[in-house]
């Protein structure tokens, strides 16, 4: 069979097999083919070219790779490859039993998929890829907080953590209350779980209020008290003269802060606290949101479950988890908008704390609307605050049962999703924004969804197994492996080394954009967190269902007509005026210039039957 | 745009002068606090002042004023001078928001000390509740308090409302009896295109000659003196029946089992429906119907190319109560006089909405329509529908299938030609359908049922229909307001006899107007709400080319073949026939069932594949996820689920105002060419408004300003059963690090 010579590959991105193979498809059964596996990709074609069917996953989708049938087995097609993706699908591949000609692609598949586990470089450190614009300059925390007017009186920056000192998993610039020192801070990081100290993310612009963030506060059966915790967030209350008691939103579920205190963590005790109120979000843990993702795969893959869809889908509970984290996030942008200042934690602060705070932030700033803005949120709320990615989703780690994947940051964008679908016209970005983002937070194609925290990101990393324990002979040997560490310096940070996302989507904004989009800034954007109004999306979840239509919305499409329309009409109104100035130009007439050819004899362009029914 | 002149004879002064109760005449102050009466309108009684109580925050808790009960509605008038009507830029103007059609009050609960009691008509004569809660059917919820209202008036207002609500009465006590006999002959509408109403010859021919249908025209009933010797009573006056069908096969059944024809498919097939014949058990009338029915089909067959296929309806789909009780149980979820309550079931929503099983009706229908479709469409095969009655499903499916099929039963006048053809001269039993009077047992939303499917095509198409989703929202609140001859009759014979009957005890000519005379409602800019402006007419380019297309070989959608050629040919068909009429009537369509699933399914992926013509067939994604909930109508009232300035109304709103700009840019260039004027800027950009709408506009109210966001307030964690996970930590280490060693140091 030909070889797969045509197969599209990105700069840096190297062919490593190519075999025949049959792909068992869910939907339209065996498809005989060739596959083709490089270094970023797994890439199938079929033998009969009509109808075509591709098939491309990049190796970082890959969660688990499982041989499936022996070479004894029995039956069509039963003897071949099964892999789980992270991005809601299974695939199938059948080959011939004869020759153990399967060892070779698993073994290759398995170490490419996995890379980290074999000590070899994701792919993001091979890319080759250019693009016009250099996306890991789209955030500057500094000119961030100066666009929220910030430092202001009440509010500095400090440096304290620029060598990550104070804490390791937070940025290095921060924003703390003008009134607290240094030394303060060092020793409220003391009685904040991994020194997850409050700082600032977000100010109202008039009336002063603020979000602030945190881990949960080291509390332990004792029921321990720290009177610089105390002190401390009573001066983040007092920058705002209007907030007469400090919010604290503890996103979990009251029972869970309580059973904290086993593991030295808890919550802000009432009489501690004097000027705060506490409020549980009921929001569950990153396990939970893991099972109830798996659940919601087993209904809509392969096949979409028929007869009882909608009580199924309650028993996922996905869309419920989905209305907890919206709910806490109006609650957060409802409190911050009547001119109250918030604290929000859960219990390190870098899952449920980032989707609230994010999606609060969203809510109440019109910013992180755009395209851009809303590219420095996830770059301040989710990457510079230390969301765990490469642990949450096991990026080149072949350990696919790891306790500590979950798809926190799918949830969020969901609760993106769900916010656009309500507000349509009020986000800059569109679906496929959405969705491309979800693609690349698994392929491992560019640097920005890798790693932990901006510390491991900064200090030049290579990543690592989210639990390297004890080194592994590495099947390629590349730098310096020694015992214990679990931080191997390599020679050039990660911003230089991998090219960032925003690179990638920047260089071709329009097909991100939403042209629906209306520049509102005065508004908060209060979604409803009913399910009577939240839904499934259908078109990220179901995307590998043939039956679901992957079209442009024909609402979308009937605008963009519109638009161009415009344009067109525009073009020719300013053509005429040109041509009024120059009145000798054109003969006059009732031919308008077709603006392609300004000739006065080609035809009359669309004009005459543009009538609108409107 | 279709409407009358701005008055349609609305907001005539009524010619009488007040009815309110002697003891607040004198208070003039009260005196001008009557509702504007619509004519024949008269007051029953009233009491003052009585509370009206509302869940919405914005108007805080409650508003004083006077309750009426008049012989056309409940009206609430408020003392307070109510806000401008910026708010409401959609007015109906029979009714208003605080107006309730006596035809549209669904159920009644009377509030006793804290307790809450159903009323029905036969107690409840003595004592009188503090409040009373009115659920409508078009789903808004009153509650009135009669706590301040002096003893005496509160329990004449009471009993009143009961009296003219709940109990049961004559037909001649619908409103629409008095209130046509005080308006002017509603004039003849003389717009193009205009909706055929198919009660004269006219109108039939017409409507064959469109679809190139060849059938036969029966007059026979011109005066239904058959319907009430020969025929049974829902025939029309008029119909079509095939060509080999003989005018004494009318008599043999009093028209049962006679296939009255619905529509032609352009290739030549027709669909049919009829009523099927009666159940027998004796051997020799079996055999006897066995063999008329044998006739008829093979009457159906020689239409087109011998093919037909008899679908039973009655077999296949709910029944007509089933389909009432799952509405009731369905419609209950939205009528929500706390908030507490909306917020305890929002947990269980989804399984709350599939226990009803009113979604899967919706689904088993469109269902059934498309498998329909598939026989017409790909197999070309002629369709007879039987149902026991002949005019519920029948009605359900005939109009889906030609909604479906035919482009122009998506525009307007076109959507309200085929309600007219099908259900309303077809026969459908409006007035027990929708209980106007007040006669429980043979309740059922049938039309409610088919204006749900249309809304699922419609949602799922939005670009193919020349209507909106407001005006399906609006359609269905008409059902319920005793005005329209459309939805008051149980046949076509019931209106006219009735109208005579009237008509001859009045002295004069009454002229019922019908629901399709939209100026009765609303006034020319509301009107405007009822097309959807995204819809766009077939291009004439698209017409020609279209019709040169057309594929010669008729089998247009067929596949990598899976489907039996011919397996619906008529002889197997008689036969099957045989099976179904054997007493107990087992259906074959029971086994068949699967693979009826599989074809079906199939045909949708084939024309899934293919381009969308919006101007061609228009299939239904039957997907677990792609039926939805008609949110418009259902949740418009719920002040905690509405989305401000947010919806696809959004949408739309920009498309439309885009479309404006384009308008305006076209007329400015056409002057530029011309030459006339210096252009006049008359493109101010959009004023940003602080002005939010819902998304349920044009329904519920905006809002300016800031408010609050509805805030869930029950999360009954306790019955999210999330195992061992739930308690686990995020990591699993111990904060060991700094809760230990610099705890310590602490």
């Amino acid at each position: 069979m030909e070889l797969l010579t045509d197969a599209p590959l990105l700069p840096g991105e190297e062919r490593v097999i190519d075999k025949d193979i049959i792909y068992i498809c869910p939907f339209s059964g065996a498809i005989k083919g060739r596959v083709l596996i490089s270094n970023y990709r797994l890439f199938f074609r079929n033998v009969d070219a009509d109808p075509a069917v591709t098939l491309e996953v990049p190796l970082g989708a890959i969660s688990r790779v499982e041989k499936m049938g022996g070479a004894s087995s029995r039956g069509e097609n039963s003897y071949g490859l099964d892999i789980t993706c992270k991005d809601m699908r299974n695939l199938r591949f059948a080959l011939k039993q004869e020759g153990h000609s399967r060892r070779d692609i698993f073994d290759i598949l398995f170490r490419y998929a996995f890379p980290l586990s074999h000590g070899l470089q994701l792919f993001a450190f091979l890319s080759q890829e250019k693009f016009p614009e250099n996306g890991w300059n789209v955030y500057n925390p500094m000119q961030e907080f100066r666009r929220q007017g910030l430092p202001n009186d009440q509010w500095r920056v400090t440096f304290l953590n620029s060598t990550y000192e104070l804490c390791d998993t937070y940025p290095s610039i921060l924003v703390v209350p003008y009134t607290a020192s240094d030394e303060d801070l060092r020793r409220v990081a003391t009685f904040r779980s991994r020194s997850r100290i409050s700082v600032l993310s977000w100010i109202h612009p008039e009336n002063q209020a603020v979000i602030t963030r945190c881990s949960q506060p080291l509390v332990g059966m004792g029921g321990k008290r720290n009177r610089d915790d105390e002190r401390y967030l009573e001066l983040i209350r007092a920058t705002n003269r209007t907030t007469s008691k400090l919010t604290i939103f503890d996103a979990r579920p009251n029972v869970n802060a309580v059973a904290n205190k086993a593991t030295g963590g808890g919550y802000e005790g009432e009489d501690a606290y004097q000027n705060a109120e506490l409020v549980f979000l009921d929001i569950q843990n990153i396990h939970v949101m893991r099972e109830s993702l798996k659940k919601l795969k087993d209904i809509v893959f392969p096949n979409v479950e028929e007869s009882h869809w909608l009580s199924s889908l309650e028993s996922t509970h996905w869309l419920e988890h989905i209305k907890l984290v919206l709910s806490g996030a109006i609650q957060v942008a409802d409190r911050i908008s009547s001119g109250s200042s918030v604290v929000v934690h859960c219990s390190d602060g870098w899952d449920r704390t980032a989707q609230l705070s994010s999606l609060a932030m969203l809510m109440l700033d019109g910013y992180y609307r755009t395209l851009r803005g809303f590219q420095v949120l996830l770059e301040k709320e989710w990457l510079s605050f230390g969301h765990k990615f490469a642990s949450r989703i096991g990026h080149g780690d072949k350990n696919h049962a790891d306790a500590d994947r979950s798809p926190i940051f799918l949830q969020f964008v969901d609760c993106v999703w769900q916010m656009t679908k309500q507000f349509p016209t009020a986000f800059q970005f569109n679906e496929h924004f959405l969705v491309t983002l979800l693609d690349h937070l698994y392929s491992c194609r560019f640097g920005t969804f890798l790693f932990n925290c901006e510390s491991m990101r900064e200090a030049s990393v290579r990543p690592q197994p989210p639990h390297w324990h004890a080194p592994q002979p590495p099947a390629v040997s590349q730098g310096h492996w020694s015992d214990g560490v679990t931080v191997v310096r390599l020679f050039q940070e990660v911003k230089k080394k991998t090219v960032s996302l925003w690179s990638f989507i920047n260089s071709e904004p329009s097909s991100y954009s939403n042209p629906f989009f209306t520049v509102d800034l005065s508004h908060v954007l209060y979604p409803v967190a009913s399910m009577r109004h939240l839904e499934l999306w259908v078109s990220y979840y179901i995307r590998w269902n043939p039956r679901i239509r992957q079209q442009q919305s024909p609402m979308e499409q009937r605008y963009k007509e519109l638009l161009a329309l415009k344009e067109q009409y525009l073009k020719k109104l300013e053509e005429l005026q040109l041509s009024d100035r120059a009145p000798q130009v054109f003969p006059r007439g009732p031919h308008l210039s077709n603006s392609a050819s300004p000739s006065p004899s080609s035809p009359p362009p669309r004009v005459t039957r543009l009538q609108t029914p409107f | 745009m279709f409407s009358l002149g701005s008055n349609g004879g609305k907001y005539t002064k009524p010619s009488f002068v007040s009815y309110v109760n002697p003891e607040q005449k004198g208070n003039d102050a009260l005196q001008e606090k009557n509702p504007v009466f619509l004519p024949g309108e008269v007051v029953f009684c009233s009491a003052s002042p009585v509370l009206k109580c509302t869940h919405d925050d914005l108007l805080e808790g409650s508003i004083m004023g006077t309750l009426f009960c008049t012989n056309f509605r409940i009206s609430f008038v408020s003392d307070q001078v109510l806000l401008e009507d910026v708010v409401q830029p959609f007015r109906n103007r029979l009714y208003g928001e605080n107006d309730i059609p006596l035809t549209c009050v669904d159920q009644i609960y009377g509030d006793y000390d804290e307790k809450r009691k159903l009323i029905t008509n036969t107690q409840m004569k003595n004592k009188h509740p503090n409040g009373i809660i009115v659920h409508c059917k078009d789903l808004r919820v009153f509650q009135f308090s009669l706590k301040l209202a002096k003893e005496e008036a509160a329990k004449k207002i009471f009993q009143g409302i009961v009296r003219h609500s709940l109990e049961p009465k004559s037909l001649r006590c619908i409103f629409a009896f008095s209130y046509c006999e005080n308006i002017a002959g509603a004039p003849e509408t003389q717009n193009k295109p205009r909706t055929l109403m198919f009660e004269n010859i006219v109108d039939w021919m017409e409507e064959m000659k469109r679809t190139k249908g060849n059938c036969k025209l029966l007059e026979i009933n011109k005066d239904f003196t058959i319907s009430q010797k020969v025929l049974f009573d829902r025939l029309p006056q008029f119909f079509f029946i095939p060509t080999n069908v003989l005018e004494k096969d009318l008599a043999a059944y009093q028209g049962k089992g006679v296939p009255i024809w619905c529509w032609s498919h352009h290739s030549g097939c027709a669909l049919f429906k009829t009523a099927s014949l009666p159940l027998v058990q004796e051997e020799s009338f079996l055999r006897a119907q066995k063999l008329y029915m044998e006739r008829m089909l093979n009457a159906v067959a020689h239409n087109y190319l011998y093919a037909v296929k008899a679908v039973d309806l009655s077999e296949t789909l709910p029944s007509i109560q089933d389909i009432q009780q799952s509405y009731s149980r369905f419609k209950q979820n939205f009528l929500i006089d706390n908030i507490g309550e909306f917020w305890i079931s929002d947990m269980k929503w989804f399984s709350t909405l599939e226990t009803t099983r009113w979604l899967s009706i919706i689904r088993q229908c469109l269902h059934k329509a498309v498998e329909v479709v598939e026989y017409l469409e790909k197999e070309n095969t002629n369709i007879l529908l039987i149902e026991d009655g002949g005019t519920d499903l029948s009605c359900v499916i005939s109009s889906l299938v030609q909604l479906m099929l035919d482009p122009h039963y998506r525009t307007l006048t076109g959507f309200q030609s085929l309600v007219q053809k099908e259900w309303v001269v077809g026969g459908h039993n409006f007035l027990e359908r929708c209980n106007h009077l007040n006669n429980k047992d043979k309740e059922s939303p049938v039309f409610l049922l088919f204006l749900e499917c249309v809304w699922q095509l419609l949602q799922q198409h939005s670009l193919a229909f020349q209507f909106s989703e407001t005006y399906l929202t609006v359609l269905s609140d008409s059902i319920s307001v005793a005005i329209f001859s459309t939805f008051i009759f149980s046949s076509p014979y019931q209106r006219v006899s009735s109208m005579k009957t009237e008509s001859q005890t009045h002295g004069s000519l009454l002229n019922i107007p019908s629901v399709w005379d939209w100026s009765l409602q609303f006034d020319c800019k509301s009107q405007e709400f009822l097309f959807n402006p995204l819809y766009r007419e077939k291009s004439k380019q698209e017409k020609t080319r279209n019709k040169n297309q057309r594929p010669k070989p008729i089998r247009q959608l067929s596949l990598p073949n899976a489907t039996p050629p011919k397996k619906y040919f008529f002889k197997e068909e008689t036969e099957s026939l045989r099976k179904m009429l054997r007493g107990t009537r087992i259906s074959r369509w029971m086994h068949l069932s699967d693979s009826a699933q599989a074809s079906v399914w199939e045909f949708y992926n084939a024309w899934q594949q293919k381009p969308l013509d919006y101007h061609g067939l228009l299939l239904p994604d039957l997907d677990g996820p792609a039926i939805r909930l008609w949110m418009q109508r259902y949740l418009r009232w719920i002040p905690e689920v509405q989305i401000f300035g947010g919806g696809d109304i959004t949408l739309v709103n920009k498309i439309t105002s885009l479309s404006q700009e384009l308008e305006e840019l076209r007329m400015e260039l056409e002057q530029q060419v011309r030459q006339a004027d210096p252009r006049c800027k008359s493109t101010e950009t959009v004023n940003k408004s602080t002005i939010r709408m819902s998304c349920f506009f044009p329904f519920a109210s905006c809002r300016s300003g800031s408010f609050k966001p509805a805030i869930p307030t029950s999360h009954c964690d306790g019955e999210m059963d999330m195992g061992h996970l739930a308690e686990r930590e995020d990591e699993d280490t111990e904060l060991t690090d700094n809760s230990v060693i610099r705890g310590c140091a602490d």
